[in-house]
């Protein structure tokens, strides 16, 4: 007796061949993440090697001027980051509080029909270009600042921070609401079963239970505010500045990136290798902190 | 119970509910910061500029007087760019959400890929910028052009088609992918006739987010080096004698809407703040209203689940 197979079962190697070639294909478009990264690492490296051949690493990290496009060049990035740091700082002084309050608010307080109401406005509030925000950091909020504070200059990181504050609410808020949300319902009844109210429920039993996911929220939140560029750029001035002060004028890793790319710089010269190894300093520095807020949210998410 | 001990106990709880309360209102409060900022913004913006977007500030390019500067060269820059940027990064993103969702096996390069896809939506856009700089304009010689600043937005909004692919994908029931496998499919065809359908409108809200991102990004094509002021415009795309004809417009110098923004904001005089405003609120308005519509469909959406 003979078996026939038919026609169509006979294609199947060519299905299976057909098949293993789609995967391969969706598996490099994958892999582009990688290469991505590979990429940025590599172009940020290689343009600071030759950036560090001609200006040594001691001066780099240690000095306190920052006038690369002098005659007497002086390359202390502390200069930079005082202004990265002092920015940041009013960002999260504003970003953190506001954004924690209204994720315990939207996830423990408001009823389902105010949150479905508010949320859009939230991505709305982060879908503004930052361009936009930096106008209107410069035109609004500093004029309004210094009818409080006379002495504020026209340019300041204080304007600046606050507004950037303002900018990354939503971000902690769904970040941290996200986590709050993880925790088990049977918590919360625990609590109430025990005559809690909303408020020691959120503070006392979701929160210490949130905290790792609410900690990767700052720090990511932390991460947007050391790399946001335009609302520095337009409402803080671009002069390097080596101070703590809000209230000063200032630059930022990322406004002089700005600065230096708005001007005419040959490639290869000593200033066009300045935004390399700006560039460099400021991808480290995020990694880490996107690094450490991603381990932290996979913990929050294994325990729940 | 002794009485006294029944007022204590009132007290506790009046006060705990006082302070429940008061929670409650800074809660409204804090959301009523960010919303009154975002109507301030707006207010503001449309004050100041609304007077000025007319015909010709929609069809004038930029000027040294303000009066006669308009937004042509900037948004014609913008909207090609943006043609650059969905080309590259919508095959690319929905092809890796769904590698990563339908094929990826559990092992250590599918973790680096996800870390690595984690990561990538973390970067500073200015770091894009570089990247661009160094790879696009420097390596491959693509220069200061258009071709340049689409692929780096591409690339800087590819985690965020991922991540929304990924989402629409997972909302799947697995029941969907049982039926088609058991009616003899492979995963390609259950991917293409299922799986792809299915999850294209939450697909398209990732799109639009990102492009609505995209649009307003000024710093990486700032550090691409696209110019502020462009008193013409690229070559029509696909209109020019072939071979290169076609594609002339990739290479074209360029600027786009943002920029056109900033520079107007960082000039000294008044009259280019009104510049400023106007063409920031036609950047907002464009952006909000694409954001607002990914929120009506991702609404609607929830609405209509099928399964």
């Amino acid at each position: 007796m003979t078996t026939t197979i038919s026609d169509r079962l006979r294609k199947k190697s060519s299905r299976h061949r057909k098949e293993r070639f789609i995967e391969f294909i969706l598996f490099g478009a994958a892999l582009i993440s990688v290469f991505t990264t590979a990429a940025i690492v590599f172009i940020l490296i290689k343009e600071s090697v030759v950036f560090f051949q001609s200006v040594p690493i001691t001066d780099f990290l240690f000095d306190t001027q920052w006038t690369p496009l002098f005659d007497d060049a002086h390359f202390g990035i502390i200069v930079l980051l005082s202004g990265t740091i002092t920015s940041s700082m009013v960002a999260l002084a504003i970003a953190i509080p506001l954004g924690t309050i209204i994720a315990i608010y939207l996830s423990e307080f408001a009823p389902f029909r105010v949150r479905e109401a508010v949320k859009p406005f939230l991505e709305l509030l982060e879908g503004v270009p930052t361009i936009v925000y930096g106008y209107f950091a410069l035109v609004f909020v500093t004029p309004l600042l210094q009818k409080i504070y006379p002495d504020l200059p026209g340019f300041n990181l204080l304007s600046a921070g606050l507004v950037m504050g303002v900018m990354i609410i939503p971000y902690v808020a769904s970040l941290s609401e996200d986590a709050m949300k993880a925790v088990p319902m049977s918590l919360r009844e625990g609590s109430y079963a025990m005559g809690a109210t909303r408020l020691q429920t959120a503070l006392r039993v979701v929160m210490p239970a949130a905290t790792s996911g609410i900690a990767s929220a700052y720090i990511l939140a932390t991460s947007r505010a050391v790399g946001e560029t335009m609302v520095v750029a337009v409402a803080a001035g671009m002069q390097p500045n080596l101070t703590f002060n809000p209230l000063e004028p200032g630059a930022t890793i990322t406004s002089y990136i700005v600065q230096v790319a708005m001007g005419d710089l040959p490639h290869g010269s000593i200033g066009y290798q300045t935004i390399f190894a700006a560039g460099l300093t400021l991808f480290l520095l995020t990694l880490a902190f996107n690094l450490i807020g991603y381990y932290m949210r996979k913990k929050f998410r294994e325990v729940y | 119970m002794n009485p006294n001990d029944i007022e204590a106990i009132r007290l506790i709880i009046r006060r705990a509910k006082r302070w429940d309360a008061f929670f409650g209102l800074l809660g409204i409060l804090s959301l009523m910061v960010g919303i009154l900022t975002l109507v301030a913004l707006f207010v503001d913006m449309a004050v100041d500029g609304f007077a000025r977007i007319d015909y010709k500030f929609l069809t004038n390019f930029p000027s040294r007087r303000a009066e006669d500067a308009g937004i042509l060269s900037a948004w014609v820059g913008t909207v090609l760019v943006m043609i650059v940027t969905v080309v590259a990064a919508v095959p690319l993103g929905v092809a890796a959400g769904v590698y990563l969702e339908e094929y990826a096996p559990k092992n250590w390069v599918t973790d680096i890929i996800e870390i690595n896809v984690n990561n990538l939506a973390g970067v500073p856009s200015i770091v894009y910028g570089l990247l661009a700089l160094g790879l696009f304009v420097h390596f491959f010689k693509f220069g200061e052009s258009i071709l340049s600043a689409g692929m780096a937005l591409a690339l800087l909004i590819l985690p965020v088609v991922i991540v929304a692919t990924r989402e629409s994908i997972r909302a799947i029931p697995q029941m969907i992918r049982e039926g088609s496998y058991a009616c003899g499919a492979t995963t390609w065809q259950t991917v293409k006739d299922h799986i792809l359908p299915y999850s294209s409108a939450g697909i398209l809200t990732g799109v639009i987010i990102g492009m609505a991102r995209a649009i307003g990004e000024t710093a990486p094509v700032i550090t691409i080096g696209a110019l502020t002021f462009i008193a013409f415009l690229p070559p029509a795309p696909f209109t020019g004698d072939p071979p290169t004809g076609p594609f002339d417009w990739l290479f074209a110098p360029f600027t786009v809407m943002p920029i056109q923004m900033f520079n107007w904001t960082s000039r000294p005089e008044a009259a280019f703040l009104v510049n400023a405003a106007a063409a920031g609120l036609v950047l907002v308005v464009m952006t909000v209203a694409m954001n607002a519509l990914a929120i009506w469909i991702r609404y609607r959406l929830r609405k209509n689940i099928l399964w």
